[in-house]
């Protein structure tokens, strides 16, 4: 199919078939990354910044790895060594790092839409790696990679998103992608960590956790963040880790070949137990693996889209 | 200098004139009005077509000076003032330094003298620097020239201090002017909560913020007695709230603003910091409600809230940008566009861009009538337009409307009998 989009801001707005060519696109990726010599020189000469407004460790090595295996050249950016402490404007920053020639801008904002303010600024692709509590679309799209390698499968699914679904970027962007892929989601958490109205993400919101894990073909967990105490959100991790934490007896109420998913960093024993992070079903491992495939794609697909159409 | 209106529609809502006609202006005033009158020497202005009103009063704008000049001066405000038909404007106390003193009124008063295009009556602030500790010394701001007190901006939060700042503001029959916000409930928020801003992932601001502390407001302005008037008001429940406060015999009312009536919470689009203000766009039940409570008049007026910032405080990310959107020269063409829908009646808009908001804080003007100050706004019901911000007189350009198209503007505005805008000259 043709891909020509320039962006990757979120996943609203794409199609099941787009969906699928950049998984597919990830599925030949993976190819590299099991060869001894891990390098493809398809985007030589292409330049990649990574531009971190927040740290991060994973999302950014992912993005740097999977830039290096196609032989783009790749800067890191980050908020404490960029401008912006300074007192320049995120437009000015951007327009500055535009002037050195980038191709793609790969951006991690702590505010919602930041990269979208972006994109009307500036002539490179942006990749949004995260923004505020919005979207962290390659979060969602390497999970339903995960997903689909596992049940062969999206369509028909039930995943179960538990835990801080309001603030949560990643339940944000698995939402749409899931939806839009044919899966049911149904999440499950404080009524505090509820987005205002779930109807319109297209979820369903379960009474219970066992109602929440009932025949759920995936259940995804999310980190609790714990600097959200501070708000009066829920009283304790003690009583959350009670209520709203995977432990082994909800497995047993779930599909028996249910997958056990998790953005991390995991805070074992809060949000997930620890032999629940350690057993059979959880692929969060996977996760982590396919992460860089799927980044690869994307760095592919919208750098050698770069001459078409503005999306 | 004399001008004649010839021939246009002259509609008054307060003194019940509508009929075709002239108007005559002899120096500051309306010399006669109705039927066919001599020229003379006047300057003799075909309205054939056109509608002449009393000139709009905009009781809920912020000019910006003293402090904030890079947005917007008196003369540049007054100016947008003049090119969207108003002929007065209430200036908000959130200057740099606070309105919250004689020698703030003065100067705004002085400049206004030197370089207005419209009448401006300052409103001061309800507490010293707007910190919601001291009450200001509300009869020397009378005395000065303040038409009533407002916390806008910032709302005060304490139940006790606003209930004595009634009960002081009474004393002198001065209207408090509520910003109606509870700002623990709106801490953080950025936009309406719901599913815009679900989908968005932005912090919401709950309709409750906003009812709550209305509620709160109208109930002190019950226990106080005193004339209280709720600002930009902008969802359902602050409607009905008010509409039972009037009930039960409280000196209250309301305003709303133009954006509130024609756009909702899918105006923030994809992170249009041009559609951040607070109160934040609501509903489309919302909107409705607004324009039924603006149309059976438990809203009593009209006012833009016109807010004037820069690229500085626009073009950033959505949750650092500044709250508010121009208004003045928008206003007039959102109003009648709804008049033209057949969701507001002629009677309705223009009183409440008039003779209401002049009733509400005591001010000359808001009518035509004989001997009565010559503040006319001329306009043509048919124009349609679309709004070009690089053509606003405003400084600032910071409109959600950007590309609407928009029915009636106005053609010629007067001022104490002095032309403070005229459509043709000045657009090419």
């Amino acid at each position: 199919m043709d891909f020509n989009r320039r962006n990757l801001l979120g996943l609203e707005g794409f199609s099941a078939e787009e969906i699928t060519h950049i998984l597919d696109t990830a599925e030949s990726m993976k190819q590299i990354n099991l060869r001894p010599i891990k390098k493809v020189p398809t985007l030589r000469g292409r330049t990649v910044v990574l531009f971190f407004f927040e740290p991060s460790t994973r999302t950014r090595t992912s993005f740097d790895l999977a830039a290096k295996r196609l032989s783009a050249d790749s800067v890191s950016l980050s908020a404490s060594t960029s401008s912006l402490t300074k007192g320049e404007t995120l437009i000015d920053t951007a327009r500055n790092l535009e002037a050195m020639g980038p191709d793609l801008i790969v951006m991690r904002h702590s505010m919602s839409g930041a990269p979208h303010m972006l994109a009307r600024h500036v002539s490179p692709g942006i990749i949004n790696a995260g923004d505020g509590t919005h979207e962290h679309p390659t979060q969602a799209l390497l999970d339903m990679m995960t997903i689909r390698q596992h049940k062969g499968r999206l369509d028909g699914l039930k995943v179960t998103i538990i835990g801080d679904i309001s603030h949560s970027r990643v339940a944000r962007s698995g939402i749409i992608g899931l939806g839009t892929m044919g899966s049911t989601v149904t999440v499950y958490g404080p009524k505090t960590l509820l987005p205002p109205a779930p109807a319109s993400l297209g979820v369903q919101v379960a009474g219970s956790m066992d109602e929440a894990v009932a025949d759920a073909d995936v259940i995804m967990m999310l980190r609790v963040q714990q600097e959200r105490l501070g708000e009066v959100l829920f009283p304790s991790l003690r009583e959350y880790a009670q209520r709203f934490g995977l432990a082994q007896r909800h497995l047993k109420l779930a599909r028996p070949d249910v997958l056990v998913m998790h953005p991390g960093p995991i805070n074992r024993g809060v949000e997930i137990s620890p032999e629940v992070a350690d057993g059979p079903f959880s692929v969060i491992l996977d996760q982590v693996a396919n992460g860089v495939a799927v980044r690869m794609a994307l760095l592919y697909l919208l750098m050698s889209g770069a001459d078409s159409e503005e999306t | 200098m004399s001008i004649l209106l010839k021939n246009g529609r002259i509609f008054c809502p307060a003194s019940g004139m509508d009929q075709l006609g002239d108007l005559l202006v002899e120096g500051p005033v309306i010399a006669e009005l109705g039927g066919s009158l001599p020229a003379g020497d006047a300057e003799v202005i075909d309205c054939q077509g056109l509608w002449v009103t009393p000139g709009l009063i905009d009781m809920h704008v912020h000019l910006r000076e003293p402090g904030h000049e890079y947005k917007e001066t008196i003369a540049s405000g007054t100016r947008a003032a003049a090119a969207g038909g108003f002929t007065a404007v209430a200036p908000m106390p959130n200057t740099n330094p606070v309105n919250d003193s004689r020698s703030v009124t003065d100067f705004i008063l002085e400049q206004s003298a030197r370089h207005g295009a419209a009448r401006v009556y300052p409103v001061g602030a309800i507490t010293k620097d707007l910190a919601g500790r001291e009450l200001t010394e509300m009869a020397e701001l009378k005395e000065a020239g303040c038409v009533a007190v407002s916390d806008d901006g910032k709302p005060v939060a304490a139940s006790r201090m606003l209930r004595r700042a009634m009960e002081y503001a009474a004393t002198f029959d001065l209207p408090v002017i509520c910003h109606s916000e509870d700002p623990g409930l709106a801490d953080g928020g950025v936009m309406h909560e719901g599913e815009v801003s679900t989908r968005l992932g932005l912090a919401g601001i709950p309709a409750e913020a906003e009812v709550t502390a209305v509620e709160r407001d109208l109930a002190l302005a019950l226990l106080t007695g005193a004339r209280v008037h709720i600002a930009h008001i902008s969802c359902a429940g602050s409607v009905a709230a008010l509409a039972r406060a009037k009930a039960a015999g409280g000196r209250v009312s309301g305003e709303t603003a133009p954006h509130y009536l024609a756009l909702d919470h899918r105006a923030v689009g994809e992170y249009d910091t041009h559609a951040k203000m607070n109160p934040p766009l609501r509903t489309p039940q919302d909107v409705a409600a607004v324009r039924q409570g603006l149309a059976d008049g438990t809203i009593d007026a009209l006012a833009t809230d016109h807010a004037p910032h820069s690229v500085l405080e626009k073009a950033v990310e959505f949750d650092l940008a500044a709250f508010g959107v121009v208004g003045l020269e928008t206003a007039l063409g959102v109003v009648m566009a709804l008049v033209e829908q057949g969701e507001l009646s002629l009677a309705r808009a223009i009183e409440a861009m008039t003779a209401r908001p002049a009733a509400i804080l005591d001010l000359p003007g808001g009518r035509l009538q004989k001997g009565g100050p010559a503040d006319i706004c001329v306009m043509d019901p048919a124009a349609s337009w679309r709004v070009d911000p690089q053509n606003f007189y405003s400084l600032s350009r910071n409109t959600p409307f950007a590309g609407h198209d928009l029915v009636g503007r106005a053609i010629l505005t007067i001022c104490g009998g002095e032309i403070t805008h005229r459509f043709k000259e000045e657009t090419a």
